[in-house]
């Protein structure tokens, strides 16, 4: 046998992290957000605990505004898991009728970072895992695997607990939980090829199309559904488009593509000049806004 | 300079199928870069994500116009700028946390643990260094060898890293020098050495020019090694010695879908394993033999250290989280006493008798540092006596588990021989160390048979020993009560003993004080003595507050089962505190008594005493008879 390969070490690792979680937790759960890392992480998870499904459920922190392929893996992803799915909408959000087009960053505040919250306040999970990884931001670089919040939901950046070898704290008092990240040292391009590799499906909207969309803010936005408000002079067009990252489909930027296929999307991905995170809205709202936004308890 | 951004592989372009094939088979290197933002570690690393071609356009854009707002190479791009985190995150203290960088080349992809450098940050420096393969240790040629780099050095020695770079930086302010050069590794063999670190690669180098980082530089004609990337591309991983050592698998999870499957899971630690061969599960005496490697993709011919799996055994055996499987005929050892090196990384001092948590594998146990044998300055390497260790201190200890753990030497596997150890009422980390070998107490102390046993004394008093301890708030009556139980006992004609807290300090304890570590010790004596005194075959009585359960558990093990009575004086804050019999509470109040239990430090009441007294329902007569009761 010869040396384990980097994706290999990194599976392996995650596969770690997960049996120590569900060894260690009371009651974990894993947010699922039906994206790639988060289709790697389900991933992960059925390995760890094979034959047994994950001995967790699948969270859906939803805001109603997602795109609708998203909904349908979604679906079909927790059944094919063997996996309960639980699907949070934030009742104030909705009663509110918070939404992206009149609410700007209010809208991720409420529908995500306090439907998080409630979601995990409301059922008692005390470990959460979230498939956010360090080369993504500046300040996820310095988080933990094994990340403690307080009871009410706070990171401490100050006051993180030192991390060694591949033992994880977990650790903690009555109401106070952990999140969990299990691709923290893999990168954007591990994630493809992991996926490539390992066939995993995800939502088409990763792989380019003919989409109906808009020009808006410099971004290529999709209208997925009727409620799509168009500004004045604002006209749909028909463009070959993909998605680096899902979120919101009203904040969420496309780029013209032609790659239809997992390989040219990656083959893409490797030529291109720019970093992953500049389709998406929210991180362009303020400096350091990420970490503003984990303080107070966003993944 | 070149300003060519993100520069991608021709093959990408060509054959992105027979790209993703080799990319596929990249191994991963860990690394360490250790040295003060001085010595230009900041810029190194930037110029490794830039020359690896890591920059993306819009990430160069920006940096360019942050190296003219704020850089310090004029109109140059500052490298340092890529790695150094917003100035809004320095003031917030981050930054000297870890932070950790990705990148990759044709032949591997590699995670940089930046560690910051300064003495006080060595647990930072420590936390980076025991995921990492290999150490970049940078030297300023100007410099040369300072403490920083001898302690830079001998940390990542003790957690173990094999690969040292010493990356002599800066070697454009001193002309390319080689005698410079040379004279700087030289003196730094010879410290090396010292500490027992064999070899090491040395590379003259300068991180703002460029020079010997990615490409062998014309100015260094007299340098025939390997640049540093070639070097970090091409060294071998430590994983292929772990895959050379005997197996060992500590058990994570019990894998139970069904009754018809048993599996138990684990990431592999050392060696190989193959269905048919057999092994041993420890702590214990089980054996059996592997059956199947099971994983979702199929069941495995063999798997290897590094690799997750899930086991299953040909035989119904008990096994569990915390236990370890390993070859049967090379089974680890098993101990619950060893001298370990222990690094310190909490405010609050570590004091030896004291109980904390321990996680070493997959198995937890209380632990107590039985005695602290050194200290090691980290900038000098002397040993120095020491009785607590503060925060960034490193100590030589003897240590005591609660239960028999599983282990390896730290220097034989990191996976079973390094731990951490946890605070029982916060829960942070507030250490690491290293198990270094287990203690035979025979082999230290041998205990002398004793043909007249505890049994005999015991017997001849006509009695069964016991230990009454009496805890709660200062002022709920342990000791009113503690004194009237002894009253009644001695009336049955009860041989009996009260271990008096005053007394006590007057004669065996008196050369202790109050502070924390002093406690411990004070608690400790006291428990020892009561022992001996139970090995007489006396029924102790002993009235302490004794607030933490971990050392009320830590007494609890030193006695047979059924011996330790615990027995719980409840009393509410305010009862207790409206009978201050000592005044104790009113100078406390006025801020005159630090630490005092109840108030600003805190009563962990026992959750399953033996006895409970209810000492708003109960007098102290009624309660002395209730106590004696359950004994007789």
């Amino acid at each position: 046998m010869t040396t384990l390969t980097h994706l290999q070490r990194l599976e392996s690792e995650g596969i770690h992290i997960m049996r120590e979680v569900a060894s260690e937790a009371e009651r974990p759960v894993m947010l699922y957000s039906v994206g790639k890392d988060s289709a790697v992480m389900l991933h992960l998870a059925k390995k760890a605990f094979y034959p047994s499904p994950p001995p967790f459920p699948l969270l859906h922190v939803d805001t109603t505004w997602k795109f609708q392929d998203m909904y349908r893996l979604r679906e079909k992803a927790a059944r094919d898991a063997g996996m309960e799915l639980i699907v949070h909408q934030n009742p104030e959000a909705i009663e509110r009728g918070i939404n992206p087009f009149d609410h700007g960053s209010l809208h991720t505040d409420i529908w995500k970072t306090e439907g998080l919250k409630q979601a995990l306040d409301r059922h008692g999970f005390d470990a959460a895992f979230g498939g956010a990884r360090r080369d993504e931001e500046k300040s996820r670089a310095k988080e933990r695997i094994f990340s403690f919040r307080s009871s009410n939901h706070r990171w401490d950046p100050k006051n993180q607990r030192p991390e060694l070898w591949r033992l994880y704290n977990a650790r903690k008092a009555n109401g106070e939980s952990m999140r969990v990240f299990p691709l923290s040292n893999w990168t954007e391009l591990d994630i493809w090829q992991y996926i490539h590799l390992e066939q995993i499906e995800i939502v088409p909207l990763y792989l380019s199309a003919p989409r109906p969309t808009v020009l808006r803010d410099g971004l290529i936005l999709m209208v997925d559904d009727d409620r799509f408000r168009l500004r004045e002079g604002e006209e749909i067009s028909t463009r070959s488009i993909r998605f680096r990252t899902l979120g919101c489909y009203p904040l969420t930027g496309a780029v013209e593509s032609e790659a239809k296929t997992l390989t040219a999307v990656i083959q893409e991905m490797l030529l291109t000049t720019t970093s992953e995170r500049q389709g998406r809205a929210i991180d362009h709202d303020q400096t350091a806004s990420m970490e503003k936004k984990k303080q107070e308890g966003y993944f | 300079m070149t300003t060519d951004v993100y520069k991608t592989d021709e093959l990408i372009a060509k054959d992105i199928d027979a790209y993703l094939d080799k990319h596929q088979h990249k191994t991963m290197l860990r690394f360490l870069t250790c040295g003060s933002v001085d010595d230009g570690k900041s810029t190194l690393i930037g110029r490794l994500l830039y020359d690896s071609k890591m920059i993306f356009e819009d990430q160069l854009a920006s940096l360019e116009a942050d190296s003219k707002r704020v850089g310090t190479q004029g109109q140059e791009i500052d490298f340092a700028l890529l790695v150094d985190g917003l100035s809004a995150e320095r003031e917030q203290g981050i930054t000297i946390d870890v932070a950790y960088r990705f990148f990759a080349t044709d032949a591997r992809k590699f995670i940089v643990a930046d560690t910051p450098g300064h003495e006080q940050y060595t647990r930072n420096m420590v936390t980076g260094a025991s995921t990492a393969d290999l150490a970049v240790i940078l030297i300023d040629a100007r410099k040369g060898v300072l403490t920083q780099t001898r302690r830079h050095s001998y940390l990542s020695h003790l957690v173990g890293i094999r690969n040292l770079v010493l990356a002599v930086n800066k070697m454009d302010l001193v002309g390319y020098d080689q005698e410079r050069f040379e004279g700087i590794v030289a003196d730094y063999r010879a410290f090396a050495e010292q500490i027992g670190i064999g070899a090491f690669q040395a590379i003259p180098l300068s991180g703002l020019k460029g020079d010997n980082i990615t490409e062998k530089s014309d100015v260094t004609p007299w340098y025939q090694g390997p640049t540093l990337l070639a070097y970090l591309e091409t060294v071998e991983l430590d994983q292929s010695r772990m895959i050379d050592r005997p197996f060992r698998m500590a058990v994570q999870w019990v894998n139970r879908p069904n009754l018809d499957f048993r599996g138990f899971s684990g990431q592999i630690a050392s060696g190989r394993i193959k269905p048919g061969d057999p092994v041993r599960i420890l702590p214990g005496s089980t054996a059996s033999v592997v059956q199947r490697i099971v994983t979702m993709d199929g069941d495995l011919p063999e798997a290897q250290a590094g690799q997750s799996v899930t086991l299953t055994l040909a035989d119904e055996i008990d096994c569990s989280r915390g236990q370890v499987i390993a070859a049967a005929e090379q089974p680890p050892d098993v101990a619950d006493q060893f001298e370990a090196t222990i690094v310190w990384m909490a405010d609050e001092p570590m004091i030896p008798g004291r109980a904390y948590v321990m996680k070493l594998g997959s198995t937890q146990a209380t632990v107590t540092v039985t005695s602290e044998k050194y200290c090691i300055n980290v900038n000098t390497m002397a040993r120095e006596p020491g009785k607590t260790l503060g925060l960034n201190g490193i100590a030589v200890c003897n240590i005591a588990t609660n239960k028999a753990i599983a282990f390896e030497p730290y220097a034989n596997s990191a996976d079973l021989g390094g731990f951490i150890l946890i605070d029982r009422l916060t829960n942070a980390t507030v250490g690491a160390g290293m198990i270094n070998f287990a203690l035979r107490r025979s082999h230290n102390l041998p205990w002398q048979t004793i043909d007249v046993d505890r049994e005999a004394h015991a017997a001849i008093k006509n009695q069964q020993p016991r230990l009454l301890w009496f805890t709660g708030l200062s002022g709920s009556g342990k000791t009113t009560i503690a004194n009237l139980v002894e009253k009644k006992l001695h009336a049955l004609g009860r041989h009996t003993f009260l271990l008096d807290g005053d007394n006590v300090r007057h004669g065996l304890n008196k050369d202790l004080g109050f502070t924390d570590a002093d406690r411990v010790e004070n608690i400790r004596r006291i428990s020892e003595v009561a022992r001996l005194m139970t090995d007489a075959g006396l029924i102790v009585l002993s009235a302490f507050i004794s607030p933490f359960r971990g050392e009320r558990q830590m007494i609890r093990q030193l006695f047979p089962a059924g011996e330790f009575i615990e027995v719980f004086v409840d009393a509410p804050l305010e009862v207790a505190e409206s009978r201050d019999t000592k005044g104790l509470y009113e100078q406390a109040r006025r801020g005159e008594l630090k630490n005092f239990t109840g108030l600003d430090s805190a009563y962990e009441p026992p959750q399953a005493p033996e006895i409970r007294i209810d000492t708003t329902s109960l007098s102290a007569e009624e309660a002395a008879e209730l106590i004696v009761n359950a004994l007789t």
